[in-house]
C-alpha cells in the first residue's frame, strides 16, 4: 500500500508550491506564470492518481463488491 | 429580434422538462427509487451526475464573475476540486461500502448508524438544509440574471427568479434523480461546447490570450496573482483546504456517493475528474476578456452575460442563456431533492413514528415547494456575489468533515458526544462569522478556523468521555487490500 503515499504530492504541489509560483512572469503558453503553474498542478494530480490507481492492489482483479 | 434569446431559453427548459418526464415514466416511484435510483447507475452516469454537480451557476457565472472582479484568488476554484478527488480516492469507497451494508439513503443516516444517535442525525439534517439554502440561492440568483439579460431588461431579475423557482420545483416533482442524470448529460455537452467557444472567442476578440493578460496586468498591477487584495496566499491555502475536504460533505454529494454501482468508480474518477477541471479555465478567460469588453460593472455576477450580449447576436445570447439555465437546473434539482429528503426522512419521520412511507414521500414533495419558496425569498432580498454564497454554504457543510473522517478511519477517534460537540461548536462559529460578515481572520478563511476548532473539540471531548458501546466502524470491516 506504500504506493498510496504518492497521493501526498498533489496537495504539496498546490499548497506549498504556490509559495514559489506567485508571479505574473514569465508567461507560459500565453498564461501568467501563476495561472500556468496551478493548471499544471491539475494535470500533475491526474498523472499521479493514474500511477496510484494502476499500482494499487485494491484495483486488481474483478470487482467483488457488486 | 431580441426575443430570439428568450425563445431559445424557453425551448431549452421545455426539452429539459420532457427529458425529466421520459426518465420517470413507467417506473414505480418510491422514495428509494426517487432519491438513489435503486443503486443501478454505472460509471458513466455517476460521472455525469457528479460532473453535473460541479459545473453549476457557481462556475459559469460565479467563476467568470470572480475572475472579472478579484482576479488571482479565482484560482482557488481551479484547485480545490482536484484535491477533493484525491481525498475521494481514499474516503468514498469506505463511505459507499458502509452505506450499502446498512442500506442508507441520506447523509444523516450515516451519522445515526455510525454514532447511534437520532439527535445527531437530526442535527446533521438541519445543518445540511441551512447550508443548501445559500447554494440554492446562488442558482436562483444566476437564473434571474440570465433571464433579465436575455430579455434585454424587459423581465426583471426578481421575476426571472420566480420563473426559475417554478421550473426547478416542477422539474424535481416530475422526475427526481433520474431526470437529473438525463438532463446532466444534455447539460454537460451543451455547456462544454458553449464554454469552449466563448472562452476562446472572447479572448481573441480582445487581441488574443497573451495580449489580454498583458493588458490586464498593465491596467491593474498585481490583479492576476495573490496578495493585491485581502485574499492572499494564506487565504488561498486555507480556502482550498476547507473546500476540498468539504466537497463531498454536501448532503446531495454525500447522497450521490450511494448511487455508485461499485466502489472502484470513485478510484477511477480520481484519475480523470481532475482533468475535467481544466475547462474551468475557459470560464475564467471569459471573465478576463470581460474586463476589457465591459469594464466597470457594479455587479460582477453579470460579467459573462454582459460581455456576450455586447459581442453577439440575440439568438446566440439565447444559446448561452439556455446553457446557463441547464447549469442551474441540474444542481438546483439535486439540492432541492437533497434538502426535502433530509427534512422528510430524517426529521419528519423520526418525529412522527406512525407515518407511512407514502406520507413521508408526500411530505418530501411538499417540502420541495416550501424550500424553493424560502430560497426565493432570500434570493430576492440579497445582492451577494455567487461565489460568496457558495463559500458560506461550504463553511457550514465542512463542519461534518471531522466527525466523518474520524468515524470512517478510526474506531474511537470520535464518539457520539464528541461528534455532536464538534459540529455544534463549528456551526455556532460559522453562524457568528456569517452574521458579522467576517470572511477572513488573520488572512485565513474564517470557515477554515471554525473547522479546526471543531476538530479539536471532537478529539478532546471524545478522548475525555467514556466510549459509548462499541459501534461497528467501517474500518473494522475493511478488506485487507484497503
Amino acid at each position: 500500500m506504500a504506493i498510496r503515499w504518492l497521493a501526498i504530492l498533489p496537495p504539496l504541489a498546490f499548497l506549498v508550491g504556490v509559495l514559489f509560483a506567485n508571479s505574473v512572469t514569465p508567461y507560459v503558453l500565453g498564461l501568467p506564470f501563476l495561472w500556468f503553474y496551478i493548471s499544471a498542478c491539475v494535470v500533475f494530480t491526474a498523472l499521479v492518481m493514474i500511477v496510484v490507481y494502476v499500482l494499487d492492489p485494491a484495483n486488481k482483479g474483478p470487482e467483488l463488491q457488486d | 429580434m431580441h426575443s430570439a434569446a428568450l425563445v431559445i431559453i424557453f425551448l431549452t427548459v421545455v426539452i429539459a422538462l420532457i427529458l425529466g418526464l421520459l426518465a420517470a415514466r413507467g417506473k414505480q416511484m418510491n422514495l428509494q427509487q426517487w432519491t438513489v435510483a435503486g443503486r443501478s447507475f454505472g460509471a458513466l452516469f455517476v460521472f455525469l451526475l457528479m460532473a453535473g454537480d460541479i459545473y453549476t451557476t457557481f462556475t459559469f457565472l460565479g467563476g467568470s464573475g470572480w475572475s472579472y472582479g478579484v482576479g488571482g484568488p479565482t484560482l482557488y476554484i481551479l484547485s480545490y476540486g482536484s484535491l477533493a478527488y484525491v481525498l475521494a480516492y481514499f474516503m468514498l469507497p469506505r463511505i459507499w461500502r458502509y452505506a450499502k451494508t446498512h442500506n442508507l439513503i441520506s447523509q444523516p443516516d450515516y451519522f445515526e448508524q455510525r454514532f447511534q444517535s437520532k439527535g445527531l442525525s437530526m442535527l446533521v439534517a438541519l445543518v445540511g438544509v441551512v447550508a443548501i439554502i445559500p447554494y440554492l440561492q446562488s442558482q436562483f440568483t444566476g437564473l434571474g440574471l440570465i433571464v433579465e439579460i436575455a430579455s434585454y431588461g424587459s423581465i426583471s431579475a426578481v421575476w426571472g427568479m420566480v420563473i426559475a423557482m417554478f421550473v426547478i420545483a416542477i422539474y424535481v416533482t416530475l422526475s427526481g434523480v433520474r431526470g437529473s442524470a438525463w438532463t446532466a448529460a444534455l447539460k454537460d455537452i451543451v455547456l462544454l461546447a458553449v464554454v469552449l467557444f466563448i472562452g476562446i472567442a472572447l479572448p481573441l476578440h480582445v487581441g488574443g490570450f497573451s495580449a489580454m493578460f498583458h493588458k490586464i496586468d498593465a491596467l491593474k498591477p498585481g490583479f492576476l496573482t495573490f496578495g493585491s487584495t485581502a485574499q492572499g496566499i494564506p487565504w488561498f491555502i486555507s480556502t482550498v483546504l476547507m473546500t476540498a475536504v468539504g466537497f463531498y460533505m454536501w448532503p446531495h454529494a454525500f447522497g450521490a456517493v450511494y448511487t455508485a454501482k461499485n466502489e472502484r468508480v470513485f478510484r477511477n474518477n480520481a484519475m480523470f475528474l481532475p482533468l475535467y477541471q481544466l475547462i474551468l479555465l475557459f470560464v475564467f478567460f471569459v471573465g478576463f476578456a470581460a474586463i476589457l469588453i465591459v469594464p466597470g460593472l457594479t455587479n460582477s455576477n453579470l460579467a459573462l452575460m454582459s460581455a456576450v450580449t455586447k459581442v453577439y447576436a440575440p439568438w446566440f445570447v439565447g444559446v448561452i442563456g439556455g446553457a446557463g439555465m441547464l447549469a442551474a437546473l441540474v444542481p438546483g434539482s439535486l439540492m432541492l431533492i437533497g434538502a426535502s429528503t433530509l427534512l422528510a426522512e430524517n426529521i419528519y419521520r423520526p418525529l412522527s413514528r406512525s407515518a407511512t412511507p407514502s406520507q413521508v414521500q408526500l411530505v418530501a414533495r411538499v417540502l420541495v415547494w416550501v424550500i424553493a419558496a424560502i430560497t426565493l425569498f432570500f434570493s430576492a432580498n440579497s445582492n451577494a456575489t455567487i461565489v460568496a454564497l457558495l463559500l458560506m454554504g461550504y463553511n457550514f457543510v465542512t463542519q461534518f468533515f471531522p466527525a466523518v473522517i474520524l468515524g470512517i478511519f478510526t474506531q474511537r477517534g470520535a464518539n457520539r458526544i464528541g461528534a455532536i460537540s464538534g459540529i455544534v461548536v463549528g456551526v455556532i462559529l460559522v453562524a457568528i462569522f456569517a452574521l458579522t460578515g467576517t470572511s477572513i481572520i488573520w488572512g485565513l478563511n474564517s470557515g477554515f478556523l471554525a473547522v479546526i476548532a471543531n476538530a479539536i473539540v471532537v478529539l478532546a471531548v471524545s478522548a475525555a468521555t467514556p466510549s459509548s458501546a462499541v459501534v461497528e466502524s467501517p474500518s473494522a470491516k475493511a478488506t485487507p487490500a484497503d
